[in-house]
């Protein structure tokens, strides 16, 4: 039974290789094999594509640096989008001393702080300076601009827990795991404000914590992030974590 | 020399040495292929290591994988305690009876922050059973289930009247001490994380606990700042002092915290302890250098307030800082936290 295609997958099926991306390792083997290297890269890369490991990606390396370029990578999103909103018209709109004046000026500072921190940090070792693509968002309208935040805190603690795992034992490693665990509950205490700002009383709700079972966070791999993080970078800044094993 | 005869001897006088090997499975390890690889002289040499390992808690040996998740477990016992005996039952795991004390508490708080700290409360006590299976799945032993009557969280080590008296009964102070257990839970976690790096699965279930003792801790500050009978305390700006309408992160040393004559330690530096990695620190929460790196010099240009750069980074707390914080809870003479 399990092997009756039904006429739609069939179709999907047959259509697939026309647009479907070529995988790295294919891609290198098509490559290394005929001097049509740069028609084949043209095929493979097109605009829209969102595949982990081709080329024109930002490698953010492996190890304990390649934790701490994908970290850095995730606060150059973060801030950002939070440097961006203050030109919005929501942002500026708000008065001054209210609430969410006072929780957008706090997360756009601890951001920044994040983001110039790992610069400085990693010094020749950093990627370049990626180029967000926020077109997506709607800096005018509150709904936008705080769902945005909700999701970009919520991927960072889910990042930063999912990546421990990646930084070395030897002793620069565990000066970085406690550096990253230093970040990740102030990211942590953003994403429970945040969420109850968009809905009261959400801060631990099972979207991203097993709230019914260990009331452990939902932890995301590097893969699982950057397929969420890639949507808010232009080609070229688009991230490759393929060696984050 | 018989090796069993001299554990029971041992037994003699300490009636924990088997639990002590027990829980520090790493030793039975260095016991494997005895016979095999050991000649008869090298064995003393071996056996004085082995006693160095079990006992190796009240030496200065780092803490081993179950030493860690121990030490977090005492702590989500403190946490789940608490809100149980605050909010329902009896106070132990999975004790669901609300008495009148209990309804009286919640009635002094909005219908939203009643539904939030149930939901703390769900989580820590999820964290305990959480711990319990991974440090059995780990071959390890997890501690003995505390008695109740072991904790005071008035502070008064069993008087009932310590600087918290009427913790539950007054929503206010019931909060206070929350605030104050959830930001030293933060605190633990971060500064044990070293200790659990050789093993990724555990470290990543420990960093996931973590960051929910954190979300846990920045509601209860929200809650804090906004007033008990708030119903969207998100919306309520900070106030000018930190102690008593905290941010949802810790701003400076938050003025000493939520009761700064009980609670400063808690936002303060911590003692290394000898087995510290090197390079790992213990600052107070208003630190502003990180990576060797003081960022509010460093980026000056910013212009950003001061106070973001110390609110930008939790900070660690090594395991004797936390106990000693901890066992404020605990009554005259229970070894729980020591």
């Amino acid at each position: 039974m399990s092997n009756i295609i039904k006429p739609g997958e069939d179709e999907a099926g047959f259509t697939k290789p026309l647009y479907a991306p070529i995988k790295r390792r294919s891609f290198f083997m098509y490559a290394g094999a005929t001097a049509g290297v740069t028609a084949l890269a043209l095929a493979g890369c097109n605009d829209d594509d969102t595949n982990n490991s081709m080329p024109g990606m930002v490698d953010v390396g492996s190890g304990s640096l390649g934790v701490l370029n994908y970290a850095y990578a995730l606060e150059q999103l973060e801030a950002g989008f939070y440097t961006n909103l203050r030109t919005g018209t929501y942002y500026t709109g708000l008065a001054a001393g209210s609430a969410e004046k006072q929780i957008l000026d706090d997360l756009y500072y601890h951001e920044v702080i994040h983001r110039e921190f790992f610069k400085v940090a990693l010094g020749t070792n950093a990627i370049k300076a990626l180029e967000p693509n926020f077109s997506g968002i709607d800096f005018n309208s509150r709904t936008s601009v705080l769902s945005t935040a909700k999701a970009f805190e919520d991927l960072g603690v889910s990042a930063y827990n999912g990546a421990g795992r990646y930084i070395g034992t030897d002793n620069t490693g565990l000066q970085y795991l406690v550096i990253a665990g230093k970040i990740v509950s102030v990211e942590a205490r953003h994403a429970a404000l945040i969420r109850d700002l968009v809905t009261e009383g959400s801060f631990v709700d099972s979207d991203v914590v097993a709230i019914g079972s260990t009331g452990l966070e939902i932890s995301k791999t590097p893969a699982e992030v950057v397929a969420v993080a890639n949507n808010f970078l232009m080609d070229g800044s688009k991230l490759n974590v393929s060696n984050l094993v | 020399m018989n090796f069993f005869q001299i554990l029971s001897e041992i037994e003699k006088t300490d009636p924990e040495v088997f639990e002590r090997f027990d829980s520090r499975r790493r030793v039975f390890k260095h016991m494997t292929g005895f016979g095999k690889k050991m000649t008869a002289a090298a064995l003393p040499l071996a056996m004085g290591s082995i006693f160095n390992k079990a006992y190796g808690q009240t030496t200065t040996s780092a803490p081993s994988i179950p030493d860690v998740l121990n030490f977090a477990l005492k702590l989500e016992y403190l946490e789940a305690y608490f809100y149980n005996l605050g909010l329902s039952g009896d106070g132990t795991i999975g004790n669901n009876t609300t008495s009148a004390t209990q309804t009286a508490l919640r009635a002094q708080m909005s219908p939203n922050n009643v539904t939030a700290l149930l939901k703390i409360r769900t989580d820590e006590n999820n964290h305990v059973n959480f711990l319990r299976e991974a440090l059995t799945k780990a071959g390890a032993t997890p501690i003995a289930v505390p008695a109740v009557s072991q904790f005071d969280f008035t502070g008064g080590k069993g008087s009932g009247t310590g600087p918290f008296a009427g913790v539950f009964t007054d929503a206010g102070l019931f909060l206070a001490v929350a605030q104050s257990l959830e930001d030293t839970g933060v605190r633990a976690y971060k500064g044990g994380a070293p200790y659990l790096a050789s093993n990724d699965d555990i470290l990543t279930a420990a960093l996931n606990i973590h960051s929910v003792e954190a979300r846990h801790a920045a509601r209860l500050r929200t809650m804090r700042r906004g007033g008990l009978m708030n119903t969207a305390p998100a919306g309520t700006a900070a106030g000018s002092n930190p102690s008593s309408s905290p941010k949802s992160w810790v701003s400076g040393t938050d003025n000493g915290g939520a009761s700064p004559a009980q609670t400063a330690a808690i936002y303060g530096a911590g003692t290394a302890p000898a087995y510290t990695p090197s390079g790992i620190t213990f600052p107070a929460e208003d630190n502003v250098t990180q990576g060797g790196v003081n960022l509010q010099t460093a980026l000056a240009s910013l212009n950003f307030p001061a106070s973001a750069f110390s609110e930008a980074f939790d900070e660690p707390l090594p395991v004797p800082t936390v106990l000693s914080i901890a066992s404020t809870f605990t009554i005259t003479g229970s070894t729980f936290f020591a």
